[in-house]
């Protein structure tokens, strides 16, 4: 059937970019999975990528992306060499698994992880019954302008399922690493599902990273289930290569009295969409997100959180800095939803960003909306420039402008993480933020 | 060291200095004392290189080079050094890593060996004791919650780490209690010797009983209308700033 037709919609473009990667035959799994692939699919077909008018994507055209063609990865596209040492982070010694171009590569991971934590690559396990990932796959994704994730649904075939058992803490950091190589036009799916059990703790270092040309579209999708009493702290390092593209999503489930702590820092791709949707289902849970996004030359970095309180007595702190330079954009949307019953709950955002060139855009904008009683909700966006007090203190005291600038640079940016208690991690961070933060220009 | 000469000042748009001069040799200390408003601060912006501060006439020689052509890091590197009346919060940098960086740029600047972490670590310790400040404080963001007094005190710790040859300490006094008067002092006396000079400037006498002066002048409407010796600092402690006033009207005719 040709597949424009079947949008039955004249105004959806032409898109190389859907056409490309579609054309490949579904990939073989079980039966339930082959529906959901054809749904997927279908959905696609019909609604195309999100266009202009769709307001989750108002401020990141896809016109672009949409007009190249990509390759999906293959199995020799991720068994390509990558240089080993530079896949290490400082501070995470212990279990690692390895992606590389979409693919896992046993020869990248690192096995020893403790009693009561499973992590096993999803690829085998898509090619059995898999009744135990169909939770994990069940979101429909009906909205047009969840178009990456249906993407995903129809496409991924390699991810990972890590699995904590009841009441396990685990003390070792659990790294995830996902490499892009190699400079074509390769497009991959990842799916990664982490659960954990009930009063189980978990510790994850999430990271994408690649070579410094790669132009990859990387689409990830990730879902974390939070069983009661239990806590995640996750940290999200997207230093992927500043040419790429990387469209992500993350979607956390948090039952009673569970916890999340995020903290998220974007500092690479040409483009990048990060979707975080956090649902606070159960009694007292919480989360905290402490995030930084830094975009320099022509960079587009757009981050969309989207918190529900679906239940009583839950709260939420997000705080988040935002960094442009050059010709850059960056977008912060956090929409906290408080639903009706979810009395008490305490919500709040934070945002603050700092524009570093007159060139360079920043697009902040807090949502509330309120449908609870006893309600505890704050919201807060500033776009400004350098404190020049600051600055003349700086230099009095014998700093170079430039020094002095980045200096104060890297302090707005530093509440992601100057409560990591991993120092060596930390200390890795601080040189990445301080070689990835664009530089003051004049006339700003 | 530092020879001012009739310097004209305009902050936005209004004339603060009005023709000061003022000279100051190695190994002096002057006072600068006046009323609100006479223009002190501004005088010490002046020389630290604040932007917004337009000289409109006069000149500002120091070691025999115009310092109103240099920058604010240049000059900083040259020896001078401002403790500030209101010193700036700055969350998010380390003061150790602050200090650090400071202290290895005038280095670097002077064409001098920079100290690695422990040589640094070492000075630092040393400059502490003298200022009884808390080795906790190194690890805070600069000046982020510290009280009042810890924030002027970290001035002068800043001071004697950095070992300027002209320090202008801005109203350091103001909001201490007497045993952070005493500490303050203690560090500006334990540095002074003939190659250093210090502009001491503040509102009330209090302080020169501890920092005792070479020399006292009087700032009033933007020009030093009286100088002398220390105890013109307490004569215009018994009678006022109103008494430079009364004096300069009968003077006049």
């Amino acid at each position: 059937m040709d597949r424009r037709a079947a949008r039955g919609r004249g105004d959806v473009m032409s898109e190389p970019l859907l056409e490309s990667l579609l054309e490949s035959p579904p990939a073989p799994g079980p039966d339930w999975l082959g529906a959901l692939r054809g749904h997927a699919r279908a959905q696609l077909e019909r609604d195309g990528l999100p266009g202009p008018r769709n307001e989750a994507w108002k401020y990141t055209p896809l016109r672009a992306l949409a007009r190249r063609r990509y390759a999906n990865h293959d199995a020799a596209a991720s068994s390509r060499a990558v240089d080993a040492g530079a896949l290490d982070l400082p501070g995470l010694d212990g279990a690692r698994r390895g992606f590389v171009n979409g693919g896992y590569r046993a020869d990248l991971s690192r096995l020893p992880v403790a009693a009561g934590i499973s992590v096993e690559p999803i690829a085998p396990l898509l090619a059995g019954a898999a009744d135990g990932l169909r939770t994990a796959f069940a979101d429909p994704f009906d909205a047009p302008g969840q178009a990456f994730a249906r993407l995903n649904t129809a496409l991924a075939n390699d991810g990972l399922v890590v699995r904590v058992a009841a009441g396990t803490r685990v003390e070792e950091r659990l790294h995830l690493l996902m490499f892009a190589a190699g400079a074509e036009a390769l497009a991959w799916n990842l799916r990664i599902v982490v659960e954990l059990g009930a009063g189980s703790a978990l510790t994850l270092v999430e990271h994408h990273a690649g070579d410094a040309d790669e132009v990859h579209l990387g689409n990830i999708v990730s879902q974390y289930v939070l069983a009661p009493g239990s806590r995640l702290d996750l940290l999200q390092l997207q230093a992927a290569a500043e040419t790429s593209t990387r469209i992500r999503r993350s979607a956390f489930t948090l039952d009673a009295d569970a916890v999340l702590a995020l903290r998220t820092l974007e500092l690479g791709s040409a483009l990048a969409r990060h979707d975080l949707v956090v649902h606070l289902d159960g009694d007292r849970a919480s989360c905290t997100s402490r995030g930084v996004f830094a975009a320099r030359d022509r960079q587009h970095l757009d981050t969309h959180i989207d918190v529900r309180h679906r239940a009583r007595d839950t709260a939420c702190d997000l705080v988040w800095r935002g960094v442009a330079g050059g010709r850059s954009r960056g977008i912060l949307h956090g929409a906290i939803t408080v639903e009706a019953g979810a009395d008490g709950t305490d919500a709040s955002l934070d945002t603050k960003n700092l524009l570093l060139s007159a060139q360079a855009e920043i697009d902040a904008q807090p949502v509330l909306e309120i449908h609870a009683d006893e309600v505890k909700a704050a919201h807060g966006a500033t776009v400004g420039q350098l404190d020049e007090q600051a600055l003349f203190y700086l230099r009095t005291r014998g700093l170079a402008e430039a020094e002095a600038r980045s200096l104060l640079t890297l302090a707005f940016c530093r509440s992601t993480v100057d409560s990591l208690e991993n120092a060596a991690l930390r200390d890795h961070i601080d040189a990445l933020l301080l070689e990835r933060l664009p530089a003051q220009e004049e006339a700003a | 060291m530092l020879k001012i000469d009739n310097l004209h000042v305009r902050v936005a748009g209004k004339d603060i200095l009005k023709g000061l001069t003022l000279h100051v040799n190695a190994g002096e200390v002057h006072a600068i004392m006046g009323p609100n408003g006479a223009g002190k601060s501004t005088l010490g912006n002046v020389l630290a290189g604040r932007e917004g501060y337009e000289v409109v006439e006069g000149s500002v020689v120091y070691e025999g080079a115009d310092l109103l052509a240099l920058e604010p890091e240049q000059r900083a590197a040259a020896g001078v050094f401002l403790a500030f009346q209101y010193p700036v919060e700055i969350p998010g940098v380390n003061n150790t890593y602050f200090l650090r960086a400071a202290f290895n740029a005038q280095r670097k600047a002077r064409g001098e060996a920079e100290l690695d972490s422990m040589q640094f670590l070492k000075r630092v310790r040393e400059k502490l004791a003298v200022l009884h400040l808390k080795d906790e404080l190194l690890h805070r963001a600069v000046n982020e919650g510290f009280s009042g007094g810890e924030k002027k005190r970290n001035e002068i710790f800043q001071m004697a780490l950095l070992e300027p040859r002209l320090a202008i300490l801005d109203e350091t006094d103001s909001g201490l209690d007497i045993d952070a008067l005493k500490m303050v002092a203690d560090g500006v006396n334990a540095m002074r010797n003939p190659a250093r000079a210090f502009v001491v400037i503040t509102h009330y006498q209090r302080l020169l009983d501890y920092i005792v002066p070479d020399f006292v002048h009087v700032l009033a409407e933007g020009r030093i209308v009286e100088s002398g010796d220390k105890s013109l600092a307490l004569k215009l402690e018994e009678h006022g700033y109103s008494w430079i006033a009364a004096r300069r009207v009968a003077g006049a005719t």
